[in-house]
């Protein structure tokens, strides 16, 4: 049986830290790289992200304009992009090579060419 | 499931000839070779439809120069073949997207007094994402009625399967279990055709060529030994098994994009003066409830 008091604190805990989704992510931690990359109809910036092998990334997605998509299928990688938050996507890098990244949330005529990519170097 | 891209010849080996197989014909604008030249099968229940995909009425571009009259002329196209259709269904993106609410019911509108010149006049629309996805499909149903809906024509059961107002691309929980609802009522012999916009199956998906929840939906169709997809979206032809699923997407009717991985984009194929409606095309279907069903698909020429 828990005390009053750690009943509140485990309150508090699951209200800091809710479910992993990408846009309510904690802030990365110091052995991650963090890299900024924002959305806007139709483009990423930047829309070539290159990221070391083994080296733990946090990219932190945020939009200009509307809702976003960011997902990377070979990485098994996705985000929604919302106005006003800060989506936090983490991954360690374990294969070299050239990943597409594309928004995968309709958002107008010139949607079909949102796109990047996540290129894995030595 | 396999969801390896099959040429014809392939995919003919792989679905054998027995009921639920597909022949594959080809023709230019209903010219000889094909059934629409031919003289209408015995039986009562053969019967011939037309599938028109991805218009995108309103367009602008260099990818088609000449999109304020491919549909126009397909109109025509589709009157002179000799074997009418009973009815002819559009796979979605009848319009080109717009931000402006009064621009997508414009296009609508055109494009509804544009078909209006078909002969046949029994035409079943769907959505694509260009039509439905900014406004959750506001518009669309104004003008074309509901998203996703069924019918049975001679012996077939029909369902149209929205996977575009959603702008993720998710057919979503309430649209699935309508669907297992529908097929709860069928035999399991029972031949389906599915209507879509998107591929169901995981066709590519770097390009988003798939259906967020579209596993889902073959996972219930599954269970059914006669069942066909005729999708549209990725603008040419594809053929593919998922388990016994045939999946056919369709030719668009403003520009052709690549083959899946093809190239590094998807961007259109360029426009060809010299050809200026290469890859452009639709299909038409000879449909008999227990025989095979007859592809035959016909260039823009």
């Amino acid at each position: 049986m828990f005390s009053p008091g750690t009943a509140i604190a485990l309150a508090l805990l699951l209200t800091s830290f809710p479910a992993p989704a990408a846009d309510q992510a904690p802030s990365p931690s110091s052995n991650e790289r963090v890299i900024k990359v924002t959305a806007k109809r139709f483009e990423y910036s930047p829309s070539v992200i290159t990221v070391k092998l083994n080296v733990p990334v946090v990219l932190e997605l945020t939009t200009l304009d509307r809702v976003h998509g960011f997902e990377v299928p070979d990485l098994k990688l996705q985000a929604e992009i919302k106005p006003g938050e800060v989506s936090r996507v983490r991954f360690i890098p374990d294969k070299i090579g050239t990943f597409a990244f594309h928004c995968n949330i309709f958002c107008g005529s010139g949607h079909e060419d949102m796109a990047g990519q996540i290129v894995v170097t030595n | 499931m396999d969801f390896k891209s099959q040429n014809r010849r392939e995919f003919m080996q792989l679905m054998g000839m027995g009921v639920g197989g597909v022949v594959f014909a080809s023709g230019l604008g209903g010219l000889s070779g094909c059934a629409s030249s031919r003289p209408k099968p015995e039986g009562d229940d053969d019967f011939y439809f037309v599938q028109l995909s991805d218009t995108h009425w309103g367009f602008k571009g260099p990818p088609n120069p000449q999109a304020d009259v491919t549909l126009k002329n397909t109109v025509g196209l589709v009157n002179s073949l000799k074997r009418q259709p009973d009815f002819i269904v559009f796979t979605g993106d009848l319009t080109h997207t717009t931000d402006d609410d009064n621009e997508r019911r414009k296009r609508m509108a055109e494009f509804t007094q544009i078909v209006s010149g078909l002969n046949v006049k029994n035409l079943r629309f769907m959505a694509g994402e260009h039509d439905a996805a900014l406004d959750a499909g506001k518009a669309y149903q104004e003008f074309f009625g509901q998203l996703h809906y069924t019918f049975d024509h001679k012996g077939i059961h029909f369902i149209v399967l929205d996977n575009v107002s959603d702008p993720g691309a998710s057919i979503g929980e309430a649209q699935l279990s309508w669907l297992k609802s529908d097929l709860q009522k069928l035999d399991v012999e029972q031949p389906i055709i599915v209507l879509t916009h998107r591929p169901l199956f995981a066709l590519y998906p770097s390009w988003d060529w798939t259906t967020k929840d579209g596993d889902a939906a073959i996972a219930l169709l599954q269970n059914y030994r006669n069942v066909t997809v005729f999708y549209g979206h990725i603008h040419q032809e594809n053929h593919q098994m998922t388990g016994r699923i045939a999946h056919h997407s369709a030719k668009s009717l403003i520009f052709p994009l690549p083959a899946p991985g093809s190239v590094p984009k998807r961007a259109p194929v360029p426009w060809d003066p010299a050809h200026p409606n290469q890859g452009l095309g639709y299909r038409g279907v000879d449909a008999q409830p227990r025989r095979d069903l007859r592809i035959e698909e016909f260039a823009i020429g």
